[in-house]
């Protein structure tokens, strides 16, 4: 890895961001180990998270099995170009964010501002599909408990109950993974604020970057939502 | 210890790979390759999942003990899925007792 310069806190360059380590919490004796401190909590809070999402999947996998015709008639009735086009804007967002990690270490502050305003617009894009999809599901009359009222030729011989099941699926995990979206939307407004008004500094980013684990981990959950949900169903 | 910094390259040679992956596990979802459907789909988002956690999240940088919670966190997720999949899956697998009759 001899491309990947070594860096003790602050870089060289032009800088116009803060560089000092004043923001140094007194239980810490150096920034460096502050931000290893605030990582670790943050890859801890991800493990549960990743148990919190597991037992949606586990149970999907459990029903998946049990029903799997009115599960694959189900993953027919959701559009693949909207899936398909959701989970390019969310990897165009997550480099966007890996981006801005690069760019307050450069001390590039507009850049970091752009970057960040970028990624919140494409969270943005990507939550306004996917409400699009909700509302197309309504008016389907695809929306379990609520409006659930399918025809024979979307049902294709499946039992309704199994198809009610995945769509049940459908919502509960799109609608938890959009609930993470807006909070990861929260903390990255947050930091755009900061970087603007010279709050984060080019030695302590550990916020930003904490705030990015957040975001690449939302990104993950719709890696393994999007073949489950929209592609698993084969060809139709 | 202060972390290495990640050269742009190295961000855009990986967020090209997934695309490329999105592209890919999109194409095959209109093949029919019969079970491989899932196998494939699942692979493709293992090696996308992979890809973010290591580079975009920096695991491939980090020290030794954000790996251990990372592990542990799948070593639970095995738990959870493992051990359910084990009771639904062998249930009735052998006769239900009926209870002991007099005289029968």
């Amino acid at each position: 890895m001899s491309d990947i310069a070594p860096a003790s806190g602050a870089l060289v360059g032009a800088s116009d961001l803060p560089s000092t380590a004043a923001d140094l919490h007194h239980q810490f004796e150096e920034i460096e180990q502050q931000r290893d401190a605030g990582n670790m909590g943050m890859w801890v809070f991800l493990a549960t998270e990743v148990l919190f999402f597991g037992g949606l999947f586990t149970t999907y996998t459990v029903y998946r099995s049990l029903y799997f015709a009115g599960f694959e008639v189900g993953s027919h009735l959701l559009e693949r170009p909207f899936g398909a086009a959701m989970t390019f804007i969310l990897l165009g967002s997550s480099f966007t964010m890996a981006l801005s990690i690069h760019a307050i270490r450069m001390g590039r502050r507009k850049l970091l501002c752009a970057l960040l305003l970028l990624t919140i617009i494409l969270g943005a894009i990507f939550l306004g599909i996917k409400f699009t999809e909700y509302a197309e599901k309504w008016h389907e009359h695809l929306v379990p408990g609520l409006n659930f009222h399918p025809t024979v030729d979307q049902l294709r011989g499946a039992p309704g109950d199994a198809v009610d099941l995945f769509l049940c699926f459908y919502f509960f995990m799109t609608g938890l993974h959009a609930l993470h979206m807006i909070v990861g939307i929260g903390l990255l407004s947050v930091m755009a604020i900061r970087a603007w008004n010279r709050s984060l500094s080019q030695a302590n980013y550990q916020q930003l970057e904490v705030s990015g684990l957040y975001w690449h981990f939302v990104d993950i959950i719709w890696i393994f939502l999007f073949p489950l949900l929209y592609l698993i169903g084969g060809p139709r | 210890m202060a972390e290495p910094l990640v050269p742009v390259r190295t961000y855009t040679m990986v967020f090209v790979a997934l695309l490329a992956l999105a592209a890919l596990t999109t194409g095959l979802a209109y093949v029919d390759l019969g079970p491989f459907n899932t196998v494939a789909a699942l692979a493709i988002a293992a090696a996308k999942m992979l890809l973010v956690a290591l580079f975009f999240m920096h695991v491939w940088y980090k020290p030794g003990l954000t790996r251990i919670v990372i592990l542990a966190a799948f070593f639970w997720l095995s738990l959870l899925v493992s051990m359910t999949l084990i009771d639904v899956f062998t249930r009735n697998w052998t006769p239900q007792p009926t209870g002991w009759l007099p005289g029968s």
